[in-house]
């Protein structure tokens, strides 16, 4: 599939093959966010000349002394004219080893929906702290919001230490509170990082003035966290997203079921089940493109065929006869809600899940969750903007789902609102 | 067979190529009438690979959109009509002069024949009544696309309002409009312009001879390096140079600068992009460079 390289004789050729690491960051304007960002791509070397040269004059023209690196990344005009950040904003640097792409995120309160936007497809979530405030009602926040999107790599950045002279008690006061407050969530790897953003101190190149710390500089554990092992290798997941029918002579009776693996292995001779139907089939051979592949794993796009004639279409999921989720119409979630009009009992909505759309009603809601305190309030009637709540659907058609837990993908769905077709909630199912 | 993935580990390459072609079958799959706009550059031919991974052995599901400036480049039209054949696509072609008769567009002699090219493609994509329309943009062009969704919607205008954007999680893509709204999809959202080449490079990817270094008498002008032809000649002190250059981006010839380059083939241009300091867009695009904002405003309005 891979053709050769006419010529190689440059280390930039091995780009193409290097892995990818999605992260999410998360902070206020006033922890620096975008001024570690714009240092990781300075020193990175992923700025452009004629990039830096405007966020310098840019710099000059609001009579600032130093060169703003946070204006890298502010996009809109409408936000730099604020001075803040209101969307989720992508960004892409790229090291040797891997190539990244951060979800950039704002940090205020009003802004939940877009740090679950970012978190929904990170890898790691790096949450940020001024070390002279500490922990704040923000950070911890954020903290829950990576832990219920379950990012399974935290890094808490404590920024700023120059302003507190470097103090390694600064440092481990936070450290503590924060590793205590997360015993509460779920985080299975964190790393604590004493940084500088403005000078650039443990971000890419290890401080000098930090002696007392051992651990690794941002950039490197960024670079070498380890991903792969996240995804779910054993539980075969492959929603059908598009039944490939090319009615031409020479295809004449290509029946081909395309999509993106989302759990598991597919290969060539194995038993699988087609549901909702559950009729029973095998695997007769996996193709990308015009090739037949020996396996099929997490995220690959691929066509499948089936040994037998059966009824398949867009909606349906290929799995194992022993390792298939139970279709089901009634949906324990957590619902993250995402507009004014709050959320209600017996609201109806469009729902999708994998490939699969239907409708949904509201049918209670359990408690809405404070993601500042994880106090679960129970006497709530509806959740608003930005609240997130355990809530019970109904769904006209039966999702073939996971706990979210288990799976990212077969575990999360969107609400849409019918009238105005945006997407109003996202949905993580819970088991 | 390809080989067996031990560790079961896909390159950046690889998982790029796989969120595309799951964006171009859902596209497929829940829109009545899309679209790929396709403008000849490296990215739009990029997408018609991947939309050719996502259906085979099947057609493309939906034609090709070309809006025409009467500005291209020769090498370009010869390309497309290759990919077109080879493909057995079907191609829609707007011209900016039919535009200019029909009244969708002012020719006011100021307005660059880039900016006209977003009334005749609002035109078209009304006259045919395309509900979706794929896009080769991607979020590291510049600051404004950073945040844009791979789902971009649009309203009856046409237009894009970056405060009404939907959030866009996972990998579950919203595509609810209404009647007379379209969607713009980024397949290639992800992609940086390193990216783009190393994929062609590993594909062997037709693109126009114009996108390697090659002989063209060029002038230099605002500190770009333009191709001598009808409508670019020497002003003033201005000298006409014979130069080995190549193009990093193929938009209207008029306003498409070129890069002095010995780079004659895909790797050799990957080496030099790893090393350039300056922006595709900001180097070579005229139209870029008039303010800040300029990407910005012409989203609004309804620009790729």
């Amino acid at each position: 599939m891979a053709s050769t390289p006419q010529t190689s004789d440059s280390h930039t050729m091995a780009q193409g093959e290097m892995d990818l690491l999605r992260f999410a960051t998360a902070g206020s304007v006033d922890d620096g966010k975008s001024t570690l960002i714009g240092r990781l791509l300075l020193d990175s070397k992923s700025i452009f000349e004629d990039q830096l040269e405007a966020v310098e004059s840019t710099s000059q023209s609001k009579g600032y002394d130093y060169t703003d690196l946070a204006l890298l990344t502010d996009g809109l005009r409408s936000e730099r004219e604020q001075g803040i950040t209101i969307d989720v904003a992508y960004r892409y640097f790229a090291t040797p080893t891997r190539k990244f792409i951060i979800a950039d995120t704002p940090g205020h309160i009003q802004y939940t929906r877009n740090m679950v936007t970012g978190a929904s497809t990170a890898d790691l979530g790096l949450v940020l702290v001024d070390a002279r405030q500490g922990l704040t009602e923000q950070s911890r926040r954020h903290a829950v919001l990576l832990s219920l999107l379950r990012v399974p790599h935290l890094v808490l950045a404590i920024n700023k230490m120059d302003l507190v002279d470097w103090s390694q008690e600064v440092y481990e006061k936070i450290h503590k509170e924060f590793t205590q407050f997360a015993t509460k969530l779920n985080i299975p790897d964190l790393e604590v990082i004493p940084i500088s953003a403005l000078q650039g101190d443990n971000v890419v190149n290890r401080s000098e003035n930090t002696p007392w710390y051992s651990g690794p500089t941002l950039m490197h554990h960024l670079e070498h966290v380890h991903v792969a092992s996240d995804r779910d290798l054993v539980d075969t997941r492959f929603p059908v997203q598009y039944v490939i029918r090319p009615k031409s002579d020479a295809y004449h009776d290509f029946r081909g079921y395309a999509g993106q693996v989302a759990g598991g292995v597919l290969k060539k001779g194995d038993d699988i089940v087609v549901l909702p139907s559950g009729m029973p089939s095998k695997i007769a051979k996996v193709e990308l493109f015009d090739q037949e592949v020996a396996e099929a794993f997490p995220p690959m796009s691929v066509t499948v065929h089936l040994e037998d004639d059966v009824d398949v279409s867009r909606g349906d999921m290929i799995a194992r006869p022993k390792n298939a989720p139970k279709p089901s119409q009634d949906i324990d979630a957590m619902i993250c809600w995402m507009t004014n009009e709050p959320l209600k009992p017996r609201q109806k909505l469009a729902i999708k899940h994998t490939t699969r759309t239907g409708r949904a009603m509201v049918k209670d809601i359990q408690y809405r969750l404070d993601v500042n305190t994880l106090h679960r309030d129970q006497d709530t009637k509806e959740l608003g903007l930005n609240e997130i709540g355990r809530v019970q659907l109904r769904t006209t058609v039966p999702l073939l789902c996971d706990p979210y837990s288990k799976n990212r993908t077969t575990g999360s769905f969107i609400l849409i609102d019918e009238v105005t077709g945006v997407t109003v909630g996202a949905g993580m199912i819970n088991g | 067979m390809t080989n067996t993935h031990v560790d079961y580990q896909l390159s950046q390459l690889d998982q790029l190529e796989a969120e595309s072609i799951h964006i171009f079958r859902e596209v497929a799959a829940e829109f009545e009438k899309p679209v790929l706009m396709f403008s000849g550059g490296k990215d739009s031919i990029v997408m018609l690979r991947l939309a050719e991974k996502a259906f085979f052995p099947a057609k493309l599901p939906f034609p090709l959109l070309q809006v025409d400036t009467g500005l291209d480049f020769d090498e370009v039209l010869s390309t497309r009509d290759s990919w077109v054949e080879r493909l057995g696509a079907r191609i829609i072609v707007a011209t900016i002069d039919e535009a200019i008769a029909a009244g969708h567009v002012v020719d006011d002699g100021k307005t660059s024949r880039n900016r006209m090219q977003i009334g005749t493609l609002l035109g078209a994509i009304e006259e045919n009544g395309f509900t979706a329309a794929f896009g080769g943009g991607r979020r590291d062009e510049e600051k404004a696309r950073a945040k844009e969704r791979v789902y971009s919607h649009r309203d009856d205008f046409g237009q894009w309002d970056p405060k009404m954007q939907r959030p866009e999680l996972w990998s579950l893509y919203n595509g609810r409009i209404h009647a007379g709204e379209h969607m713009r999809i980024f397949p290639l959202s992800n992609w940086t312009e390193l990216d783009i080449w190393h994929y062609i490079h590993r594909e062997q990817i037709e693109i126009p001879s114009i996108y390697f270094a090659h002989e063209r008498d060029v002038i230099e002008r605002d500190g770009m390096l333009l191709s001598l032809g009808p409508e670019i000649q020497p002003k003033g002190n201005e000298q006409v140079e014979k130069k080995m250059v190549r193009f990093r981006t193929v938009g209207d010839r008029t306003q498409t600068g070129c890069v002095e380059s010995v780079a004659t083939d895909t790797a050799a241009i990957i080496d030099e992009i790893a090393i350039a300091r300056v922006t595709e867009r900001g180097a070579t695009r005229g139209d870029d460079r008039f303010s800040e904002a300029a990407m910005e405003d012409r989203k609004k309005e309804g620009y790729f």
